[in-house]
């Protein structure tokens, strides 16, 4: 009797999977969830999105694979992460608008709490940087107010938890050369190609 | 660091369809669903104070009895009894299963789908069901016995 029993009680249940779905969406919306997150296609890979409920906390090239980047995020900022697509639907379009070359500033909410704060005055002064311009290290560590840091500017930068949307790749040597990124020089290239044919 | 915690998603992921497996036998198919959400709220919230060395798959039913002993005892006993079948074009020994099941009493219950859909220990169904080891024993015995008798 119990072979049946076991087979009826344990019959597959392809409703949790909807209802499993249905809870993440609700948890992220109504920010009982501390980060959501969701992965989308881009011309420069695939991205992984992350938002805490003050806005996006982290944009990445997910290179490396998304459990490993997952642990540490639940490891360094809170393991009540879930899955939601709908969450990050804000950002992901304006990224879409930005690829197409149809969008030059990003406006929806950015996290900056978890930031350090000369990173942060180093990143605000990138994302003042306009659209199909660039700076540089020495460039935005004055505007930081330390003319001088430009190497702890050009960790910051290296550092930035906002790819693409705080525009580090817009920051380049003093001399002209190329700088370093974070996400591959092939990346930073592209960017500063598309900025520069859709601009005005 | 003395422990870390996975990304809830992964729990989510692993384990929401036992659980549901355990509301569906412990509530039926129409209130699984309400039940399978306080479930995973609750356990969203408790989430950081859970141990990191413990079961999290034991903890996720545990909660998920109570949502659905909670469910029992709002004042829903007619609804209690009627649990329907999984699906409708479920074949006739199943729907017969079903229905022995819905006539345990909810302890009983609890314990046969503990047992046999959470694969949980003597140890942690008496846990879950908050009584002692020999009494959740002798609850999934009795609860076996009255299903062999009916079926």
């Amino acid at each position: 009797m119990n072979d049946p029993l076991a087979r009826t009680l344990r019959a597959p249940a392809p409703e949790a999977r909807a209802a499993a779905r249905r809870f993440a969406d609700r948890a992220a919306a109504e920010h009982e969830a501390d980060l959501a997150y969701t992965t989308i296609p881009s011309p420069l890979g695939e991205l992984l999105l992350v938002a805490s409920p003050r806005g996006l906390a982290q944009m990445h090239y997910l290179d490396e694979p998304l459990e490993l980047v997952l642990e540490t995020l639940a490891r360094r900022r809170s393991p009540r992460i879930v899955e939601s697509a709908g969450a990050l639907d804000p950002w992901r379009r304006e990224l879409d608008e930005y690829f197409r070359g149809a969008r030059r500033r990003f406006e929806a909410h950015l996290d900056w709490e978890a930031m350090a704060p000369f990173q942060t005055a180093v990143l605000r002064a990138t994302v003042a940087i306009p659209y199909g311009a660039t700076s540089t290290y020495t460039g935005v560590a004055t505007a930081a107010g330390n003319a001088r840091a430009q190497r702890a500017a050009g960790n910051a930068l290296g550092a930035n938890p906002l790819a693409i949307i705080i525009p580090c790749h817009r920051v380049l040597r003093s001399g002209g050369g190329f700088g370093g990124y974070t996400g591959g020089l092939h990346r930073k290239h592209y960017l500063l190609e598309l900025e520069a044919l859709s601009r005005p | 660091m003395t422990h870390s915690l996975p990304p809830f998603q992964d729990l989510l992921e692993r384990h929401s369809e036992d659980v549901w497996r355990t509301l569906r036998a412990m509530v039926g198919v129409q209130a699984a669903e309400d039940c399978f959400q306080e479930t995973f709220l609750a356990a969203l919230r408790a989430y950081p104070r859970l141990r990191a060395d413990s079961s999290p798959r034991a903890w996720l039913l545990t909660i998920a009895h109570n949502k659905a002993i909670d469910h029992i005892r709002r004042g829903a006993r007619e609804r209690a009894q009627e649990i329907e079948p999984a699906g409708a074009e479920a074949p006739a020994p199943d729907a017969e299963i079903w229905s022995a099941v819905a006539g345990l009493a909810p302890r009983q219950r609890a314990a046969v789908a503990l047992r046999y859909i959470g694969d949980l220990s003597h140890r942690e169904i008496a846990a879950a069901i908050g009584c002692s080891e020999e009494a959740s024993r002798r609850s999934l015995h009795d609860g076996l016995e009255t299903l062999r008798r009916l079926l």
